[in-house]
């Protein structure tokens, strides 16, 4: 079946199956940041935008997102760029498989509130899940992120 | 895997339920539960462009579309008001926000799934659903019913004076739920509602008048008593029946005590 949607900005059109996963379409696509990890709708690693909102793109029709507005982390690098570095600075990201899941619902936190707290933090990110760390670095990374803000 | 063999968005409810009554068509919600079911879906049906994504709110009630998302519920301001916070308490630990932003209240609510955080929270309160062909039943009723081939329009909650607290406990935050529980005091009516038992979410009534007196230390540990007596568990991975059966005691009575502290 045909479908279009925006991905990245661009105008975009595919032929897919019925059951085709939007993680799927979008690797094909060349959007290899988005990544899949645990196969049941928990890890957080296949996060994208969609109209803004963070989803789960290996839970998500791809014909379902057409239509849409799509972002993956190849299209919002500029605005990544801007707190990643606090979260390498913390040796968050030890493996690094986990982290364009974290950085892509990171920018939805910071469009939806732009000053949380750290309980607030926590709980926005609490659908990424990271084996490698205890996610405190993630956490300080954003905090200091957020101190740099305030000058 | 799951393998779809078409997919339409119809243009009316009739149109829907006219697939939906092939054995090999299914109703797709937030696709979540259903994405990692194995076997063959002949028609996949998305309500997607029936407007059943909002929520109206009028003096008497509060009207919830079923493709109105989790974490759409969860952000709405009157209903975290009139619920006293139980629902966005009852929402918040459900996996992660992009999760929350895909599952909709109607493939929740449809599943009955007997984990459910969304059941527990709103079979305690006046709430009832709208089915397309069977008309608008209690969603107490809905909960024992078997699964047919009628489609979940919208839930609606009756706005009547209301206290309320829901209480959960989960091994890891994020998890799916040991036990679920949630406690109104409605029109001068207590609701205690148990889910995750593992079983689906079931109500009960103070049917002895412990809590005829209003609540109080004693009350709410007697209450606690006799819910935990009344409520059917059983053991899973999760946790025994013995271990669940002490959950009810637990977490009913701190939510009584929520309740007369004004949360």
């Amino acid at each position: 079946m045909e479908v279009r949607m925006k991905l990245n900005g661009k105008n975009i059109t595919g032929d897919v199956r019925p059951d085709s996963l939007l993680i799927d379409f979008l690797r094909e696509k060349g959007c290899v940041s988005v990544k899949r990890g645990c196969e049941t709708s928990n890890c957080g690693l296949c996060t994208v935008l969609m109209d803004g909102k963070p989803v789960l793109s290996c839970s998500l029709l791809t014909l379902r997102a057409a239509g849409h507005d799509i972002f993956t982390l190849e299209g919002l690098q500029e605005e990544a760029s801007e707190f990643v570095g606090f979260i390498a600075d913390q040796g968050a990201d030890q493996c690094g498989f986990c982290n364009p899941g974290f950085v892509m619902n990171t920018i939805a936190l910071l469009r939806e509130n732009p000053d949380p707290t750290d309980d607030e933090i926590r709980a926005f990110l609490s659908g990424n899940l990271c084996r490698c760390s205890g996610y405190e670095g993630q956490l300080r990374g954003i905090r200091n992120y957020l101190s740099s803000r305030h000058g | 895997m799951l393998t779809i063999q078409n997919y339409v968005r119809p243009q009316s409810l009739q149109e829907a339920w006219e697939l939906n009554q092939k054995r090999s068509s299914r109703i797709a919600g937030g696709m979540l539960w259903m994405k990692m079911s194995k076997g063959n879906c002949g028609t996949l049906i998305d309500l997607s462009d029936l407007g059943l994504n909002t929520i109206v709110e009028t003096e008497k009630e509060i009207s919830i579309g079923a493709m109105v998302t989790l974490r759409e519920i969860e952000l709405h301001p009157s209903l975290q008001s009139y619920s006293w916070g139980a629902v966005q308490r009852a929402l918040k630990n459900i996996v992660g926000v992009q999760f929350r932003n895909l599952a909709t209240l109607g493939g929740s609510l449809w599943g009955r799934f007997g984990f459910s955080d969304v059941l527990t929270v709103f079979l305690a309160m006046d709430a009832y659903v709208e089915l397309y062909k069977g008309g608008i039943i209690p969603l107490s009723e809905f909960a024992k019913m078997n699964y047919d081939r009628d489609i979940l329009v919208r839930l609606i909650i009756k706005k009547q004076p209301c206290l309320m607290a829901y209480e959960d406990m989960r091994i890891a935050s994020t998890d799916i739920p040991v036990l679920t529980c949630a406690i109104s005091y409605i029109d001068g009516i207590f609701r205690a509602t148990v889910g995750a038992r593992p079983g689906r979410a079931m109500l009960f009534y103070d049917e002895k008048g412990i809590l005829s007196e209003w609540i109080t230390e004693e009350s709410a540990e007697a209450f606690s008593r006799y819910l935990m007596e009344q409520v059917p568990t059983s053991g899973n991975i999760r946790g025994s029946s013995a271990y669940r059966s002490q959950l009810v005691k637990v977490l009913s009575r701190r939510a009584l005590l929520q309740i007369k502290g004004g949360n």
